[in-house]
């Protein structure tokens, strides 16, 4: 439904003016709802009415849906179909797939590296999001039991993945209240499932033939008062993957299509490994919201991690860190001094490897708009004059007595103009890449290695 | 063990060891012929069905969403499509290429096939070198051994064993502090290439105008008629190259930095020169995985919109550099040892400049040069998978 003014808002309000939701009048009330800075529940007075055409109006057009209780990562709630336009807000989550037939040790090594696996990235911490249970074994209790020891293991929620309902039914029971994903209802189970979804806690995939058949579920379990529901497509091919991934978040987005309101599930089952993580790079890229691999391999996580970190996030504002003097390790005042540039990504991987390289040192941060050496130099926000400004902005010359400053070598060109400009320094041109300055260090600063 | 049990046994060993066999088969397939398969010969250039397509019996892409009925799939479709532009010349056209390809054509964003038509797939180039850094990755010098140091030879290799529709050979060791190779040796050796393979080539250049101006101009006079895609031109060097283009019969690269305007404004310095439109393959400018990838992602689809939108001067086909963005970083580097939580080194490489690829490619890549054999192979699947519709 199309979003609704505040003066269409105020007609549905008991305009009494009575303040207590905090608004001097229902409409300055009704303006905050519309500008989506209050919630109708703060007026206490609000009929049946109101609620309901309010709700539907204010529905977001991709359903939020929050998964897990201790680690916990949200699905939906996107506005946009391409990140240029708006930032995209809840990154596809990864899962690793375990089968319940998989030998026991396997699944105890696997579930422990799941539950210890933690990277730190450009100052983020990347973990697996959830494991998915699938039951091969045709055991319920195999089942359920295996569910229940993956959520205590790894703290995670869990895919629970079967197409029986008696399945479904006793490991959602075990791991009651985890707020895990029950894949997958299909049109003969969903009456059911809904119910052991709602009375578990936990968010319901389904899944149907094709995406009338979906669609005509989707309504169907809504009309009946469930909507944490998620999109398991049934897709022949890669194509049609991508092609229905992209179809039907542009009905939801663009035609407020609600059937397809919803986030997606999408297991795996490529039998390559560089295939495998081409169907994540599409789920990531395209709309996916839950994505189950079929293993644990850190080689295939980190470059995936990586792109989804990149695809989510803000486009117009680089992610940057605070101008200032930082330490690495713990400098005297006689450790060596480094420059380089507030994009957190230019900060975070330099000052990893200048404490790789065993020294202690100083590292300055000039304010540089969050733009990597080479842009922010092109964009003039790196030059010599530009740097010495900071330096003496932080009182450099006296903080530490050291009087060589390394620059990046893609910079060499403002060495110069970085000398004129800091008298009694001397500029010293480093290494073009950071990961060649261990090296160049040992050669350098010998004497200030750890 | 009793008779049945060793039966029983022995069955499932023999359906393993064929369903192995069939998987080999397959990969030798697309490993060793998929440039057979895949490129156009000019003789047959609309033949499909690549072989292992036979096998599947599912129903199509096409065929199951035309049959949606529960809501209307919105359409959006272009005026004008992007532009063509053709690489390489067989004999007939002046050239001696025995492999050409289009790129380009698209009236709809990438794959989007309910929707508007992708004539031409994306092609993957793989790279080979006249110098070979230093700094050139261990992963890539294991797996190609002594071949880098015998350009054609590899070329051959990287079209015959892995399948590259198109091979780029980079005038790195031209750069006068890289060796200052000579137009001379750069010409011999674009001729080897030339020689020992059928496809399309791609002549990469360097940074330092007036030598890179100086080698491109050479190759292109000398191998005048075989449509070559000079790379690259920018905004501040685009003069020499330009008229070398339109002079022999060549195709061009105009790179501009991850900026739309840039871009677009290049586009209009060389058209005015009357450059044809169908000469020029846009670079956007490519940032690996985890260095600057978004960048080029949503400028890449910024320029496919507003030329499916109208912009007619935007309508160029993309070339990006996955290969070569990838081996400068760590990622590509950093021994599983060192780094455990990274995972095995070789795996990770591949990985890394796979999705690279393939993230470009939804955004609209036209040619992704590659130079990990496995990731390129597995993007051509890919390409394959996506044009299946
Ligand atoms: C992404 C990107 C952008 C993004 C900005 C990203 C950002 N937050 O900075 C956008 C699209 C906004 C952009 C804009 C521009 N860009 Co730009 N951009 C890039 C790109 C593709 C990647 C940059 C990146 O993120 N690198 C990753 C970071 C980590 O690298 P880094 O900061 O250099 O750090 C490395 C090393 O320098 C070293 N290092 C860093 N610090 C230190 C310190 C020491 C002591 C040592 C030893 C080493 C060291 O370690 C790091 C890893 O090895 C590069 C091309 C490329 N592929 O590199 C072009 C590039 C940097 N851009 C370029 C240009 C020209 C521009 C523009 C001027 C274009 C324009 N007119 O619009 C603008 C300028 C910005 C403005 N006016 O607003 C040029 C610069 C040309 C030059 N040689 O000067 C480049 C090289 C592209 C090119 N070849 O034309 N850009
Ligand atoms: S609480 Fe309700 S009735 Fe009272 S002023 Fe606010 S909106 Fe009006």
């Amino acid at each position: 439904m199309a979003k609704l003014t505040g003066l269409q808002i105020q007609k549905l309000l008991p305009k009494t003016n009575c303040k207590e939701c905090g608004s001097n009048t229902c409409l300055a009330f009704a303006m905050k709802l519309a500008a989506q800075k209050a919630e109708l529940l703060e007026c206490p007075y609000a009929s049946d009415d109101a609620k309901q055409i309010l709700g539907a109006a204010s529905e977001p057009p991709v359903k939020k849906i929050q998964i897990g209780t201790g680690k916990t990562f949200s699905l939906g709630d996107e506005t946009v179909l391409y990140r240029h336009e708006k930032t995209f807000v809840n990154q596809t989550a990864l899962a690793i797939h375990i089968n319940d037939t998989d030998a026991v040790a396997d699944i105890e090594k696997t579930l422990q590296a799941i539950k210890a696996y933690e990277l730190d990235r450009v100052g983020e911490l990347l973990s697996v999001d959830a494991v998915c249970i699938t039951c091969k074994s045709g055991n319920t209790a195999t089942f359920a039991a295996l569910c229940k020891k993956a959520h205590e293991i790894t703290g995670r929620p869990l895919v629970i993945n079967s197409t029986d309902v008696a399945q479904l039914t006793a490991a959602a029971e075990a791991v009651k209240g985890s707020r895990s994903i029950l894949a997958s209802a299909a049109p003969e189970t969903a009456d059911v499932l809904v119910k052991v979804a709602s009375d578990n806690g936990h968010a319901l995939a389904v899944t149907a033939p094709d995406l009338d058949a979906l669609t005509a579920l989707t309504a169907k379990i809504k009309a009946g008062g469930f909507n944490d529901l998620i999109l398991q497509y049934q897709t022949h091919s890669l194509s049609e993957l991508f092609q229905t991934n992209s179809i039907a978040r542009r009905a939801a987005l663009k035609d407020s299509y609600k059937p397809l309101g919803y986030p997606t599930l999408h297991i795996v089952l490529e039998s390559d490994r560089l295939d495998e993580s081409v169907v994540a790079a599409n789920e990531i890229s395209k709309y996916g919201g839950v994505c189950v691999l079929p293993s644990f391999d850190p080689a295939q996580l980190v470059p995936l991690m990586s792109l989804r970190q990149n695809i989510y996030t803000d486009p117009q504002k680089p992610i940057q860190v605070e101008p200032k003097l930082y330490e690495i390790g713990e400098p005297t005042k006689d450790s060596p001094v480094f420059v380089t540039t507030n994009f957190s990504l230019t900060y975070f991987i330099v000052s990893g490897e200048i404490e790789n390289s065993g020294l202690n040192a100083w590292l300055v941060i000039p304010e540089c708009e969050g733009m990597s050496v080479l842009t922010a130099w092109a964009a003039g926000k790196f030059s010599g004059a530009a740097i010495a400004k900071f330096c003496k902005s932080i009182d450099l010359d006296n903080r530490v007595a050291t009087r060589e400053i390394v620059i990046p070598g893609y910079v060499a060109q403002i060495s110069g103009e970085l000398q004129e400009c800091m008298p009694g320094w001397k500029v010293v041109v480093g290494t073009q890449e950071a990961s060649d300055m261990e090296s160049w260090v040992k050669v350098t600063y010998p004497q200030h290695l750890k | 063990l009793d008779a049945a049990t060793i039966e029983a046994l022995k069955k499932s060993i023999l359906a393993e060891v064929r369903a192995g066999l069939t998987q080999d088969i397959v990969r030798d397939i697309i490993g060793t012929l998929s440039s057979k398969f895949l490129g156009e010969t000019p003789a047959a250039s609309d033949v499909e069905t690549p072989a292992t397509e036979a096998v599947e019996v599912k129903p199509s892409a096409a065929e199951r969403l035309s049959k949606v009925t529960s809501f209307k799939i919105r359409k959006e479709t272009a005026d004008t499509p992007l532009w063509e532009v053709k690489l390489g010349a067989t004999k007939a056209e002046g050239g001696t290429r025995t492999v050409t390809h289009k790129i380009g054509g698209a009236s709809a964003m990438p794959f989007h096939f309910w929707e508007g038509a992708m004539p031409n797939r994306p092609l993957v180039a793989m790279e080979v070198y006249d110098l070979v850094s230093a700094k050139y990755p261990a992963v890539l010098r294991n797996i190609y051994g002594s071949l880098l140091n015998n350009p054609a030879e590899m070329a051959k290799v990287l079209v015959d064993k892995y399948g590259a529709d198109v091979i780029s050979v980079r005038l790195e060791g031209t750069h006068p502090e890289k060796g200052n190779r000579s137009v001379e040796d750069s010409v011999k050796l674009i001729k080897q290439v030339l020689s020992a393979v059928g496809v399309p080539l791609i002549i990469t250049g360097h940074s330092h105008f007036d030598k890179n101006n100086e080698v491109l101009k050479a190759v292109a006079q000398a191998c005048a008629g075989e449509n070559l895609l000079l790379n690259w031109v920018e905004q501040d060097n685009y003069r020499t190259i330009a008229g070398a283009a339109m002079a022999y019969g060549h195709t061009l690269v105009a790179q501009s930095p991850i900026d739309v305007n840039i871009g677009k404004q290049l586009n209009i310095l060389l058209t005015n020169m009357d450059l044809k439109k169908e000469q020029i393959v846009m670079d956007p400018m490519t940032g690996a995985i985890g260095y600057g990838i978004e960048y080029t992602y949503s400028v890449m689809e910024r320029i496919r919109q507003t030329a499916l939108g109208g912009d007619k001067l935007l309508c160029a086909p993309m070339i990006v550099s996955p290969g070569q963005e990838c081996i400068k970083i760590k990622e590509y580097k950093a021994t599983e040892k060192d780094f455990p939580l990274w995972g095995d080194l070789a795996k990770r490489a591949a990985a890394w400049e796979l999705n690279t690829a393939i993230n470009l490619l939804y955004a609209g890549a036209d040619v992704m040069i590659m130079y990990n054999p496995e990731a390129a192979m597995a993007a051509k699947r890919t390409i394959r998978k996506l044009m299946a519709n």
